[in-house]
């Protein structure tokens, strides 16, 4: 054994005798009513010290809480108001046309960069609702027609706005102009040009953004990430 | 203490060193902490099964070390982050390499884990008194999935971006709260700076924070009830006895952890180690993949290899059990997990004896080697380039008549080929037409294409009816020339009598 650890032991030792003499008073307490009055005083005061401590610390932890629960939950609890968005000269979208626009979100923070930007396809539906190959065919037997469009835009009752994210998991859909489809590449939903589900996963047809027209342009209401809880 | 004597019966060089060692270690305690643990007894029969716990926390503390030097050099913010990462790449030196080792290492850790697993479950070290010990590693399973998916949002690319959207469109199912749990995720309303900023908050603060502590306690559960033995068929834990047979045993035949089971570690970690500098070196960092552009959606979003079961799975299950799989499966999986030990802590730990577990094993990986695989693979989804890129087959265009050729033109121009295979090209959403003729007749075809049905887009309204007559005529050319084209049965002319009668 070592000197040092010697000189560490010989200094631990009278520790452990001194609380046990300090709890052997406690315990005995008889011998001196006055010392054990004493020591309730002092508990007395230890007591309301340790009370003090404990609003104090509870007081500042709450005060200190604010901006820590806000900046953990805030997100989750922020609305957002209508924000209309210009999409561009109500030309740019020519009848029985579909699309792609974009637009910046309207908010928007310093670092969001490329983010902050989004795509969504824009229908022009042609008078008569026709498609560009021709007539509707008179076998078609789809029984979930979707309502008339006009139902859905009072404002712009010609158009229909579309987010490009899939309303099975998000992924973005791409439009194909020949065969008149949008189509996921993430699980293969499948969708009509009036944005219903054609086939594939997901549970409704595309997520529509309000539109209005508005001095010759074309606005839609938009800023926040479709989902099913929130689209229309 | 005693066998080194005192330190001035040795030489001034031994003194140089062991003096201040003594010193620091007399102050510390670091020796007389560690010692007990480095030598704690283990069983003699914790052999090569036992070393994938070790690599697991080797990975991970290749993790801390790499990822501490990565965050020297990345920068959380949306508008640069991209940038930074080929920065990192192409200019930092080794920086490339870094990247590498931390991508990898991901994987490796990830692989590691399940295996430490996979053995802690077909040898039911569970049981009691270990029952503790498994429910932390539960934890610790889901906290190295939650940095892998984490992870893969700070390599700011497109699989990232849309990894997202494809998390907050779960989070969005969740009855009542889903608007609330998406906000938390995203911390805002769309995919932007601030997710990037809670992501890197999340991998880089929180997540192996909570991590190192419940490794800590992990470590120190498995010191408290020691290493268990390998399992023997008619040796049942028994929570009566077990502690008392367990200290008998290890006193009289256990073996100092280091450096008797430790070198098998050792051996272990080194060779997975340098496999692993070896896979980074070959295969280079992990992206990034494509700028995270949301207006570019010419992107084929996928997300990394631990989680490309549940990207095969969600595509896979009847679109009516979605919600049901996404939200309450995975609650009732882990809830499973964690109880485990709770339902069965004592009996008989030998795999022989205990077939439905390792059935059980031999399910769980078959069906998550099955969804990765379909995973990568993709089939369900459309190929999106097949009809402007892939040519139809010489062969079914020879000797065609002006309506079927036509008709081959449409097929194409349709987008047909994106979901339908075609000389063993383009999608494999639907069937593939190269004998379609022989399942389907003129009308079927008609109302099938018309109609759609069976997961495919009707086409009555996209194509005219000269383009559907077209398609349809060339599609009846699509069959072996031994094979005729199919008949529905109500088209068969009942045979003769007088033809019966000659029979």
């Amino acid at each position: 054994m070592s000197a040092a650890e010697d000189e560490r032991r010989a200094n631990d030792t009278p520790l452990p005798q001194a609380s046990g003499a300090d709890t052997q008073s406690a315990t005995d307490g008889s011998p001196c009513e006055g010392c054990g009055s004493s020591a309730a005083a002092g508990g007395g005061r230890r007591e309301f010290m340790f009370k003090i401590g404990l609003g104090l610390m509870g007081a500042g932890g709450v005060a200190a809480a604010a901006p820590v629960v806000s900046a953990m939950l805030a997100p989750g609890f922020r609305s957002y108001a209508e924000q209309w968005v210009d999409l561009g000269a109500v030309e740019d979208f020519p009848p029985g046309e579909t699309r792609f626009a974009t637009f910046v979100n309207p908010w928007t923070a310093p670092t969001d960069g490329l983010t902050a930007r989004t795509g969504c396809w824009v229908r022009h539906i042609p008078p008569g609702g026709a498609s560009r190959r021709g007539p509707v065919q008179p076998l078609d037997t789809s029984s979930d027609e979707p309502p008339p469009p006009d139902a859905f835009n009072p404002e712009a009752p010609d158009f229909q706005v579309f987010a490009v994210n899939c309303a099975h998991l998000g992924c973005p859909v791409r439009w194909f102009p020949q065969s008149r489809l949008f189509m996921c590449p993430c699980h293969g939903g499948v969708y009509y040009e009036d944005g219903s589900r054609a086939s594939g996963p997901p549970p409704r047809g595309l997520f529509p953004y309000p539109a209005k027209i508005e001095s010759g342009r074309l606005w839609i209401d938009a800023g926040r990430l479709p989902g099913l809880e929130e689209a229309p | 203490m005693t066998d080194h004597g005192s330190p001035n019966e040795r030489g001034p060089l031994a003194r140089a060193v062991l003096g201040p060692l003594s010193w620091l270690e007399d102050r510390t305690g670091i020796g007389a902490f560690i010692a007990p643990i480095m030598t704690h007894r283990v069983p003699p029969s914790a052999k090569w099964f036992y070393v994938f716990g070790s690599a697991t926390l080797m990975f991970f503390s290749l993790q801390i070390v790499t990822g501490i030097c990565l965050a020297t050099l990345y920068a959380p913010s949306a508008s640069n982050a991209y940038q930074n990462l080929v920065h990192i790449d192409t200019q930092v030196p080794f920086g490339w390499m870094l990247r590498a080792l931390h991508g990898w290492s991901s994987n490796a850790m990830v692989a590691m884990m399940i295996l430490h697993m996979v053995q802690v479950f077909l040898h039911a070290t569970y049981k009691f008194p270990r029952e503790m010990t498994w429910m932390v590693g539960v934890l610790l399973c889901l906290l190295t999935l939650a940095l892998a998916f984490t992870g893969q949002v700070l390599r700011w690319d497109q699989d990232a971006y849309w990894g997202i959207g494809i998390g907050a469109a779960i989070a969005d199912r969740i009855p009542f709260v889903g608007n609330w749990a998406r906000g938390l995720l995203l911390g805002g309303p769309i995919i932007s700076g601030e997710t990037l900023s809670r992501f890197f908050a999340l991998h880089v603060f929180v997540l192996p924070g909570i991590t190192i502590a419940l490794v800590g306690l992990h470590l120190v559960l498995v010191l408290r009830h020691g290493i268990s033995e390998m399992p023997k068929a008619g040796e049942p834990v028994d929570p009566a006895t077990y502690r008392e047979a367990y200290e008998k045993r290890i006193h009289k035949e256990g073996v100092p952890f280091w450096p008797d089971a430790a070198k098998r570690d050792m051996v272990f970690c080194g060779l997975a180690l340098l496999a692993l500098v070896a896979i980074a070196l070959l295969a280079g960092p992990m992206g990034p993949n494509g700028i995270p552009d949301p207006t570019d959606i010419e992107t084929n979003p996928r997300p990394d290899l631990p989680f490309l079961w549940i990207f095969g799975l969600v595509s896979l299950i009847p679109p009516a059990s979605e919600t049901a799989v996404m939200l309450i499966a995975p609650g009732v999986l882990i809830l499973g997990l964690v109880l485990l030990p709770l339902f069965g802590n004592a009996g008989e730990r030998a795999p022989s004896r205990r077939p439905f577990m390792v059935l059980g094993v031999v399910l769980a990986a078959t069906t998550v080697g099955i969804l990765t695989w379909e995973g990568a693979k993709s089939p369900w989804s459309p190929v999106m380039d097949a009809w402007s890129s892939m040519p139809t087959p010489i062969e079914y265009v020879e000797d065609r008549g002006p309506l079927e050729l036509q008709g081959a033109v449409v097929v194409q121009n349709a987008q047909c080929r994106n979901c339908h295979e075609l000389g063993g090209e383009g999608g494999k959403r639907g069937p593939a037409l190269d004998d379609v003729a022989t399942r389907l007749s003129y009308d079927q075809l008609i109302r099938q294409v018309q109609q759609g049905g069976g997961n495919m887009p009707a086409f009555g309204k996209n194509l005219t009816s000269a383009e559907t007559e077209a398609v349809v005529r060339f599609l009846l050319t699509m069959h072996p020339a031994n094979e005729p084209v199919s008949s529905p049965p109500g088209a068969l002319l009942p045979i003769p009598p007088q033809a019966a009668e000659r029979r």
